[in-house]
Parts: C-alpha cells; structure tokens; sequence
C-alpha cells in the first residue's frame, strides 16, 4: 500500500506554443485517479512523459518504484497505455495482435483476453480495418487489460464510445482495481465517469495543476449558496467565496470551502440563507477553472 | 460480485447517501441479518461501478450510525443490535420536514405559521381526503 503507482514532482516542459509548469501528480495502488482538464491543458502531455515518450526539461518522475525516463524498459513491463491516436494494424485481424502481444509479454491472460472478447463483443477473426471508432478502442484496452499491468494510463478512453461500450469499458476499469495493488489514470472530460469511478481527481488547466484532492472532498467542499440581503448591505470578503454575484436582494455565492464559520460569517453581515445546494464535479470544474484563471489574469 | 444495490444518476443525493439508505433499508427488511458479514468495500464498489471511495465513506458512515461494525482486517457486520424499523421512517420523516422547513424559510413564515399549515393539513387528512 505504501507504493505510489505515480509520483511526479515539479515536472516542466516547455514548447513554443504551450509549456507544463510545475505539475506535481501522486496516485496510490489501488486508486482510480481522474485527469480532467479542457482541450489543451496539459493531459496528454504529462501521461506521455509518464511513459517516457516525451522528456520532461526538470522535475522528478517515478512510475511503479521506477525512475522515469532512466528505467522506463523495466516500469513499462508493468504499464499499460492507450490513447486515441494509437494505430493499429489495419491488415491484421484482433486475433493476430493478440497473438503479437502475447508473444512479448509473459503475463499474457489468454482467458481473460477470451473473455473480454465476449464481454466487448469483439471477435478473434475481425481485420483492424473493418473495426468501428468504439471497436477500436475496445479492441485496444483489450491487449492492454489481458496483459494485466500494475498501473494502466488511460489517454481519452471513454470518448468515441457509445453509451453501452463506456458502461462495459467502465466496468473493466473498475474490476482492475478490484485488486488493492494496481492502480489506473485516465484522462477524461466527461466528468460523469469521473465522478462516478474515480477516488482522487486531478484538475489541469492551461499546463498547471488546479487542484489535486480525494473525490468525497471536493463534493463536500464546494457549495452554492443562495442569501438574501439588503442590495446596499456589503458582502463580506472571505477567500473561500470563489464567486458572488448579485441580483436585487439575492445573492448567490459559490464557495469552496462549505464550513459553519463562513456560514456564521455571512450570518453576521446580515445575510438570510434561502438555500445551499451541492454541485455536480461539472460545475465544479468549471468554477475552479474560472477561479484559476481569474487569479492568473490578476 | 452481484448485488441489487444500485446508483442512481438522476437521485440529487451523493453516491454514499444512495447506498447507506439502501442498507439501510435491506438491514431494516431483515434481508441482512444481524451478524451478518457485508460484501467487502471493493468488491461492493466494483459490482456498483463505483468508486472505493465513495462505499469506504458510505461504510464509515454506518458504523458511526452503528449499524454495522467493522472489524479491522476481517470485515464489516450488521450490527447485533439495530432498532431500524422505526428509524427508517423517521428519517424520511425528518427528510420532508427539512424540505418543507427550507421552503417555509424562503417564502419567510414564522414557525407558528409552519405549524398552523401542518395542523390544517393532518386536519384535511382526517377527513379522509
């Protein structure tokens, strides 16, 4: 349990264009973590260096107990990765990349791997090329998941998919962590499955980490609240009141830090709470992005 | 793992509120036993398709209610004893009042105001509407 599947620390990276800043990233064995971010912000790059394609300019990056890129030969026995611009060969059929794959690896689940087939609805004769969008990407979590590695990094695996095939793909997610000793990232901007599979969220905007912080917390932390109060009467300054706009006598705040003193304070400034309602990680995101971006501007 | 808990998207409720009340609820059925032993926190999670976050929070939860124990490195049990018949309702009960006491609030009644309108209405019940 001690193990972390993922440390990164202080990685950069610069391009002319776009450049990661300090992003700092743990995933413990065991743990679904969900990489959420808008077009551009930084995810594929940070799981491709990850997996040592891309070399970071400064930072430290363990994978499995290994140095990344220094003993990337070894960490990689034990990843398995997937992305949306992954090919595969378009001549060849499943069956015979499955074969190919088996060859390599020697922890190869030849019946897990039959029964993922079922499960995805997918068969051994198929030819790459024939393959749907969702086909394709199910075909490829299949020789990764049959490999069963320690830490599965996930670029975009749920996007292409139908709603039956992101159920079957989730579900498959989900068995992987059934084992306390493997663990999976996997970057998404449906925030949906990310609420729903994930235990740790990590948000990126703009090539720097937003926030980083177990599920439960981030859904207890953030409310909206709606107060009534005198339209002349100030409202208090507080640093955990993200967002307040006004409206005649009604305010409505969005804060992410939810306690009774905040409460108390608004309390004290005269405000009457009409209601305070949760937030889906949707909203959340969206706010703690629009936050984030506000403090840059600044 | 089977099991018929299940999540529901359009319940408002979080996740580990959903599956409290339904063990709640199978505990207070008599379906789950006193004694009994609750599938584990991960293999609850991955039959839900839910992460282990969300049961591990639900399962503490329970045991602060005590409603069930969790004995560490063996597992969770319904509690010996749980009077949950009753509670089951109440907090329904409890759950309406709170609605209708935050409405009574937005719309600024005063308490007495809240407890004329509930008298009128228990007052129509009777009446057999």
């Amino acid at each position: 349990m001690t193990l972390k599947a993922v440390r990164m620390h202080g990685v950069r990276k610069a391009y002319r264009f776009f450049q990661l800043h300090d992003v700092s990233l743990e995933l413990a064995a065991g743990q679904i973590m969900g990489f959420v971010g808008p077009n551009g912000a930084g995810k594929s790059t940070t799981m491709r260096i990850l997996m040592g394609m891309v070399q970071a300019d400064a930072g430290e990056i363990e994978v499995l107990g290994r140095r990344i890129p220094l003993e990337q030969v070894a960490a990689k026995r034990d990843i398995g990765f997937v992305s949306d611009d992954m090919r595969l060969f378009q001549n060849a059929t499943i069956g015979w990349h499955m074969r190919f794959v088996a060859s390599i690896y020697p922890r190869w689940d030849a019946q897990y791997a039959g029964e993922l087939l079922k499960r995805f609805n997918l068969h051994a004769e198929q030819r790459v090329k024939g393959l749907s969008t969702g086909e394709h990407i199910k075909a490829a979590l299949l020789l990764v998941l049959a490999r069963r590695p320690r830490l599965l990094i996930l670029d975009e695996p749920t996007s292409g998919l139908d709603p039956v095939a992101r159920h079957e793909v989730l579900g498959e997610l989900m068995e992987v962590v059934g084992d306390e000793e493997r663990a999976v990232l996997f970057s998404s901007h449906n925030t949906v499955d990310v609420e729903r599979i994930c235990d740790c969220i990590t948000f990126i905007d703009r090539g720097r980490v937003v926030e980083s912080s177990d599920k439960e917390r981030f859904l207890e932390c953030w409310r909206r609240v709606q107060l009534r109060m005198a339209p002349d009467a100030p409202l208090p300054r507080s640093e955990d009141i993200v967002d307040a706009t006004r409206d005649g006598q009604i305010v409505s705040i969005t804060t992410n830090r939810f306690t009774p003193e905040l409460m108390g304070c608004l309390t004290e400034a005269g405000a009457t709470t009409l209601d305070v309602q949760r937030m889906s990680l949707e909203e959340i995101f969206v706010a703690n992005v629009m936050r984030h971006r506000g403090e840059l501007s600044r | 793992m089977h099991t018929s808990l299940h999540i529901s998207q359009t319940d408002a409720r979080p996740m580990y509120l959903q599956i409290m009340e339904q063990i709640r609820q199978r505990i207070a059925l008599g379906d789950w036993q006193p004694g009994q032993e609750l599938p584990s926190i991960r293999a609850l999670a991955v039959a839900l398709r839910v992460s282990v976050i969300t049961v591990k929070r639900a399962y503490e939860e329970l045991g602060a209610e005590g409603v069930i124990v969790t004995r560490h490195g063996r597992g969770s049990f319904v509690a010996d004893r749980v009077a949950l018949t009753n509670d089951l309702q109440e907090q329904r009960l409890d759950e309406h009042l709170l609605e209708a006491a935050r409405l009574a609030r937005v719309m600024g009644l005063s308490d007495d105001e809240l407890a004329t309108r509930l008298r009128k209405i228990k007052r129509k019940l009777g009446k057999g509407e």
